[in-house]
C-alpha cells in the first residue's frame, strides 16, 4: 500500500476528450490494495472507459458491496456519486437508485465473495428485473479481504495457497445471468485492457442489465502455481471469442473484415459495436448456441473471454414498469405523492 | 527492434538527472538538495566545494545551466532554485577547515606557474596543491579572484564571499604574486616551470568606434574595466544620466552600479530585439526591478559633443528579419534617428581574451581570430607545457565553465607531470544503489512538494539603491531554503526492471502519474516512440528498454517525464521495479570526497 498522495503533475501532452478532461480527471483516490492486485486494472479500465466516452462524472453513480474489489470504487471517478453498501447488498442499493433517478449511469462493482455467495440473491433479482446497471464482479476466486478463502467461484480441484484442494464446483456467474435473462454479458481478464475498455464502454452505452465478468487475479492469496485465477493461468487458457471495437455514434467508421468473421451491431443509444469474431462459429446473439459454446470451452479447461451474449430485445426496469419519464427525484412532492384527500378518498375504497 | 538498455554505461542515467548533466562541473546536484532538507548545510557546501570549488559565489552568481534543464519545468512552470539553494549550503554552513584536503608539507618537487588568478587558476591550483604541487599564481590586480572580484559588483557579490572562497584556497600555500603583471611569455617559459597554466581571462572590453569616439574620453567608460576600477574603488560616482550601451550580463551590472553611484536617469539600449538580450533573465529583470529601462532595437550611431563636452548619442532603429533558417539580421527600420541625452556613457558590447603578452615565436599557435589554439579535452596548447582555460581559452563564459576547464587542465597537468597520456584521463565514479528500506519506504523523500518555486526576499529597494555593498539578494531564510529543497524531483534516483521478476500486471502502468511505462510489442525506436501512451518526442531523453517478456511484449520507459517518485515500485508486487540511488561524480585530479558526505 502507498502512503504518499499521487504527485498532481500530469505528462504535458496528455490528451483531453469532448470535455476537456484528460484521463486523470477521472481517477480517485490511491488505492490501498495489495500492490499488484488486479482490481487496480479493472479500476483503470473503468476510468479509461469513462475517458474514452468523456462521460461528465456527475452523472454516474458507483455502487459497491464489501471487498477488496467493492473498495475499489474509491479509487476511480472521485466526483461521481457514490455508495458503498453493506456485505452483497449493492444490487438492492442500485434498484432504489435507479428508481429514484433513471438518469444516472450506474456503475456496481463486487466481487465473487460479494456476489456468489452473500449477495447471491440480490445478484439474480437484480438480473431478473432488467435493472440498468452496469455490474463489474472482480473475480478472483477468494475472499481477498478476509484472508484467502475459497469463493464460490473457484474451481473444484484447485488449490488454495497453502495447497489444500476445493471441494466445491465453480458457480458461473456469466452462464447464470444468461440463464436468467441478462441482455449483455461478457467475461474479460483484469490483465488485458484492450479487451475490457471496449467492453465496459459497451456495456454503460447498453440500456439494461450488463454483467462483466472479469477474471482479476488476487496476487497476496490466489495468484499460485496450483490457482485457476492466476495470471499465468488465465493467459495460458485464455480463449477469446472475439474483439470488440466500440464506435459512438458521432464517429461511425467502416471496419474491413473478411466476412463470417465480423458483427455490426447497433445500440439502441444509436452505439455501434463491431465485432470481430476469432471462433467464426460463434454468434452472440445466439442464446443456445452461446450457452453450448460456454459448457464445451469450459470442458476443455478453457477460460472464454469476450463479449459472450448479447440480446437487444430485453427491455430495462423502467420500461416494463412503465414509470414516469422524468425521473422520481426531480418530480416535486406534491405531484410524487398524493394528497391527503386523494389517499383519504383512495382509503375509502378500502373500508 | 530496440535492443535492452545497458544501464551500466555511465551516461544513461546520467542524462536523466538532468541538472548534474547540464551543469558543466557535473555538481552532484540532487545529493546537495537532499543534505540540506536535511539540514546538513556543512555536508551540502562541501559536496559543492569537491565540485564547483565556489559555492558562495556561484550560489550568487552563476549562469545556472542546471535550471533551464530541471526536470521540474516539464510538469510545472519553474525549475527548482538549485542555484540559490546552493547559496543557502553556504549562508548556512560552519567552518569547513575540518574537511579540506591536507596539503603534504613535502612537495613532490613539480613547480607550476599559473598566470591570472581567476576561478580557472584556482580551481587548477585547488586541485593540484593536495597531490605536492608547488603552485604560483600570478596576478596584475592586487588580490586575486580574477572576474568575481572585479566584474560581479558587490550588491551582487559581497566581498566577504570571495575573500572566503578565494583565501581558502590560497591558504593551501599558494605562492602569491599579485599586482604583477606578465608581459612576456618568454621570461616566465626561461623560468623552468613544469608546467604553465594560462587563465587569464577576457579581459579586453569591446571599444565601439563610432562618430566622435575620441572626443570624449572621460565620459565614455569601457564597461568591464569601469566595473574594475568601482571594484578597487577608484571610481565612486558617475553622472546623473548614464546610457549603458549593451545587452549582457555586463550591461546589467553597469547600469545597476551607476543607480548606485549617482546615476538618476539610467537606459540601457541594445541593437537586438529584446528577446535576443544575451544577459540572462534573471539580471534583466532586477535591473528593469530597480527601474532602468531597456530600449532595444537601438543601435548606437554617434556621440555628440557639445563645446568638447558629452552630451548624448544619437541612435538609428533597427528592425530584426529572420531567413527561412531562423537567421537573423538587423536592419535599419527607416525611422527618424533619436538623441538620447546623457552624461555619461558605458559600452559593454562584449570582450574579448587578448594576448599581447605572448611572443609569436614561443610556439603558441593562434587562429586567424587570434585566439590559441587548445585541445577541447586536455587544454593543453600547441605547446606542450602550456596550458589554457577559463575565459582565456575561448572567450568569454561563466564562472562554472572555467571551472570546470580548471578540473580538466589540472588532471592534464598532473599527467604531463608524471610522463602519462593526457588522453589517458579517469573515469567517473559511478554507483547504483537500492533505496528500499521497507515495503513501502524509501530513503530518500519521494513525497515530493506540489508548491510553486520560492521567490528570494530582497532587500529594501531604497536601502540597496544607496548603497552599493547592500547585498540586494538575502538568500532563502532556513524555512524557505527547505520548502525550496523539498520541490527537487530527487532525479538521481533511478528506476531499476528486472525482467524475470515482472508479471505484466500493469501495476506500474497504472500508477505512475506521468505516463512513462509502458508494455509494448517491440519496434524501432521512431515507431515505438510514437506508439507510446503518450508518445516520446524529446529525443534528448532515452527510452529504457527492457528485454523481452513473457508474453512477448517488452517494458518501455520514457525517461523524459519520470517524477522519479517511486510509485511504479512501490505498486510493483514481485519488486520488479526498485529505485536505485545513482550516483556519478566527475573525477579530477585531486581524490574526490563527495561520498564521505554523502553516506
Ligand atoms: C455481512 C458480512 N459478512 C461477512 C463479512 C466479511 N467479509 C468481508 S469481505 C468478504 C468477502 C469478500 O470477497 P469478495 O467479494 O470476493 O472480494 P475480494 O476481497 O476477493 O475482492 C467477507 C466474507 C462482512 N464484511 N459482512
Ligand atoms: S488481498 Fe488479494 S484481492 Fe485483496 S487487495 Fe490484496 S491482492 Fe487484491
Ligand atoms: S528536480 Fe532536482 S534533481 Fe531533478 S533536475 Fe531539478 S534540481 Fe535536478
Ligand atoms: S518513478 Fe515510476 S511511477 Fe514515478 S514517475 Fe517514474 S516511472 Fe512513473
Ligand atoms: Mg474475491
Amino acid at each position: 500500500m502507498t502512503f504518499i498522495k499521487k504527485p498532481i503533475f500530469r505528462h504535458p501532452s496528455l490528451p483531453k476528450n469532448d470535455l476537456g478532461l484528460t484521463y486523470r480527471d477521472y481517477e480517485g483516490l490511491v488505492s490501498t490494495l495489495c500492490a499488484g492486485c488486479g482490481h487496480d486494472s479493472i479500476t483503470s479500465s473503468v476510468i479509461q472507459a469513462c475517458y474514452d466516452m468523456s462521460l461528465p462524472a456527475h452523472k454516474i453513480a458507483k455502487l459497491s458491496g464489501i471487498g477488496c474489489s467493492s473498495k475499489t470504487t474509491n479509487y476511480f471517478l472521485n466526483q461521481s456519486h457514490g455508495f458503498n453498501t453493506v456485505h452483497g447488498r449493492m444490487p438492492s442499493v442500485a434498484t432504489g437508485a435507479n428508481l429514484a433517478n433513471r438518469d444516472l449511469i450506474y456503475i456496481g462493482v463486487s466481487g465473487d465473495g460479494d456476489t456468489a455467495s452473500i449477495g447471491l440473491g440480490q445478484y439474480c433479482h437484480a438480473i431478473r428485473r432488467q435493472l440498468n446497471l452496469t455490474y463489474i464482479v472482480e473475480n478472483n476466486g477468494t475472499y481477498g479481504l478476509t484472508k484467502g478463502q475459497f469463493s464460490a467461484t473457484n474451481d473444484k480441484n484447485s488449490k488454495n495457497k497453502k495447497g489444500n484442494d476445493n471441494p466445491f464446483g465453480a458457480i458461473d456467474l456469466a452462464l447464470m445471468a444468461i440463464e436468467l435473462g441478462a441482455g449483455f454479458v461478457a467475461r474479460s481478464f483484469s490483465g488485458d485492457k484492450e479487451q475490457l475498455v471496449p467492453l465496459i464502454k459497451t456495456a454503460i452505452a447498453y440500456n439494461g442489465f450488463s454483467l462483466i465478468d472479469v477474471i482479476s487475479p488476487c496476487v497476496t492469496f490466489n495468484n499460485h502455481q496450483y490457482s485457476t485465477k492466476s495470471y499465468d493461468y488465465i493467459r495460458e487458457h485464455n480463449a477469446t471469442m472475439g474483439e470488440l471495437d466500440f464506435i459512438p455514434e458521432k464517429d461511425s467508421i467502416e471496419i474491413n473484415y473478411k466476412e463470417g468473421e465480423n458483427i455490426d451491431i447497433s445500440l439502441h443509444d444509436g452505439t455501434n459495436i463491431n465485432l470481430h469474431k476469432l471462433d467464426a462459429s460463434y454468434d452472440p446473439r445466439n442464446q443456445n448456441d452461446v450457452v453450448n459454446k460456454l459448457r464445451k470451452y469450459r470442458g476443455e479447461g478453457k477460460v472464454v473471454t469476450g463479449l459472450l451474449y448479447l440480446n437487444e430485445e430485453v427491455s430495462e426496469m423502467h420500461k416494463v414498469l412503465n414509470t414516469s419519464k422524468t425521473p422520481l427525484n426531480e418530480i416535486p412532492l406534491d405531484t410524487l405523492c398524493p394528497s391527503h384527500d386523494e389517499l383519504n378518498s383512495i382509503n375509502k375504497n378500502f373500508t | 527492434m530496440m535492443k535492452p538498455t545497458d544501464i551500466k554505461n555511465p551516461n544513461y542515467f546520467h542524462k536523466v538527472v538532468d541538472c548534474q548533466w547540464a551543469c558543466p562541473a557535473h555538481t552532484p546536484v540532487p545529493e546537495y538538495i537532499r543534505l540540506i532538507a536535511q539540514r546538513k548545510y556543512t555536508e551540502a557546501y562541501m559536496v559543492n566545494w569537491e565540485s564547483n570549488v565556489f559555492p558562495g559565489v556561484l550560489g550568487r552568481t552563476c549562469d545556472r545551466p542546471c535550471e533551464p534543464a530541471c526536470r521540474r519545468v516539464r510538469v510545472e512552470e519553474k525549475p527548482v532554485a538549485i542555484c540559490r539553494l546552493k547559496r543557502a549550503a553556504a549562508d548556512n554552513k560552519n567552518n569547513v577547515d575540518s574537511y579540506l584536503p591536507e596539503i603534504p608539507k613535502v612537495k613532490n618537487g613539480k613547480k607550476i606557474v599559473l598566470i591570472g588568478g581567476g576561478p580557472a587558476s584556482l580551481t587548477v591550483a585547488r586541485d593540484l596543491m593536495p597531490l605536492g604541487y608547488e603552485c604560483t599564481i600570478y596576478e596584475k590586480d592586487p588580490k586575486a579572484g580574477g572576474l568575481m572580484r572585479t566584474n560581479i559588483p558587490s550588491f551582487r557579490l559581497p566581498e566577504g564571499v570571495i575573500d572566503e572562497e578565494v583565501d581558502r584556497i590560497l591558504d593551501f600555500g599558494i605562492i602569491r604574486k599579485f599586482n604583477e603583471e606578465i608581459t612576456s611569455l618568454k621570461n616566465i617559459l626561461n623560468r623552468n616551470y613544469d608546467a604553465i597554466f594560462i587563465g587569464t581571462g577576457a579581459p579586453k572590453g569591446k571599444d565601439l568606434n563610432i562618430k566622435n569616439r575620441y572626443e570624449s574620453i572621460e565620459n565614455i567608460h569601457i564597461g568591464i574595466d569601469w566595473l574594475t576600477s568601482v571594484a578597487f574603488k577608484h571610481t565612486d560616482k558617475i553622472g546623473k544620466r548614464v546610457i549603458v550601451i549593451g545587452g549582457g550580463n555586463t550591461a546589467m551590472d553597469c547600469c545597476r552600479t551607476s543607480l548606485r553611484l549617482g546615476g538618476l536617469d539610467v537606459k540601457v539600449t541594445v541593437r537586438s530585439p529584446k528577446a535576443d538580450m544575451k544577459a540572462s533573465d534573471w539580471e534583466i529583470e532586477e535591473a528593469e526591478l530597480e527601474g532602468v529601462p531597456i530600449f532595444d532595437n537601438h543601435s548606437p550611431k554617434e556621440f555628440v559633443i557639445d563645446k568638447g563636452k558629452l552630451k548624448g548619442v544619437i541612435f538609428e532603429k533597427m528592425v530584426a528579419h529572420y531567413d527561412d533558417n531562423g537567421k537573423r539580421t538587423l536592419k535599419p527600420s527607416g525611422d527618424e534617428p533619436v538623441l538620447f541625452e546623457c552624461d555619461d556613457v558605458i559600452l559593454a558590447i562584449g570582450q574579448e581574451n587578448a594576448f599581447p603578452w605572448i611572443e609569436k615565436d614561443v610556439g603558441i599557435n593562434f587562429n586567424e581570430w587570434g585566439q590559441p589554439i587548445v585541445d577541447k579535452t586536455t587544454f593543453q596548447s600547441t605547446l606542450s607545457n602550456v596550458f589554457f582555460g577559463g575565459d582565456a581559452a575561448w572567450g568569454p563564459e561563466n564562472i562554472i565553465w572555467a571551472v570546470a576547464h580548471g578540473h580538466q587542465a589540472a588532471i592534464s597537468i598532473d599527467n604531463y607531470c608524471n610522463n602519462t597520456d593526457l588522453l589517458d584521463r579517469p573515469d567517473p565514479i559511478t554507483n547504483l544503489m537500492s533505496q528500499k528500506m521497507g515495503i513501502h519506504e524509501w530513503s530518500y523523500p519521494n513525497d515530493i512538494s506540489n508548491s510553486n518555486r520560492f521567490a528570494v526576499p530582497h532587500a529594501d529597494h531604497k536601502l540597496a539603491l544607496n548603497n552599493i555593498n547592500v547585498e540586494v539578494e538575502l538568500g532563502y531564510d532556513e524555512k524557505l531554503a527547505l520548502d525550496e529543497a523539498s520541490r527537487c524531483l530527487n532525479c538521481d534516483i533511478q528506476t531499476i526492471f528486472t525482467e524475470n521478476l515482472c508479471i505484466e500486471c500493469d501495476a506500474c502502468t497504472d500508477i505512475c502519474p506521468v505516463d512513462c511505462i509502458n508494455f509494448i510489442q517491440n519496434e524501432d525506436e521512431d515507431s515505438l516512440r510514437k506508439s507510446l501512451r503518450v508518445p516520446a518526442i524529446n529525443l534528448n531523453q532515452d527510452l529504457y528498454i527492457s528485454d523481452n517478456l513473457k508474453t512477448g511484449r517488452i517494458m518501455a520507459k520514457d525517461e523524459d517525464m519520470c517524477l522519479h517518485c517511486g510509485l511504479c515500485a512501490e505498486r510493483c508486487p514481485t519488486g520488479a521495479w526498485d529505485m536505485q540511488k545513482f550516483t556519478y561524480i566527475e573525477t579530477q585530479a585531486k581524490e574526490i570526497k563527495i561520498l564521505d558526505y554523502v553516506e
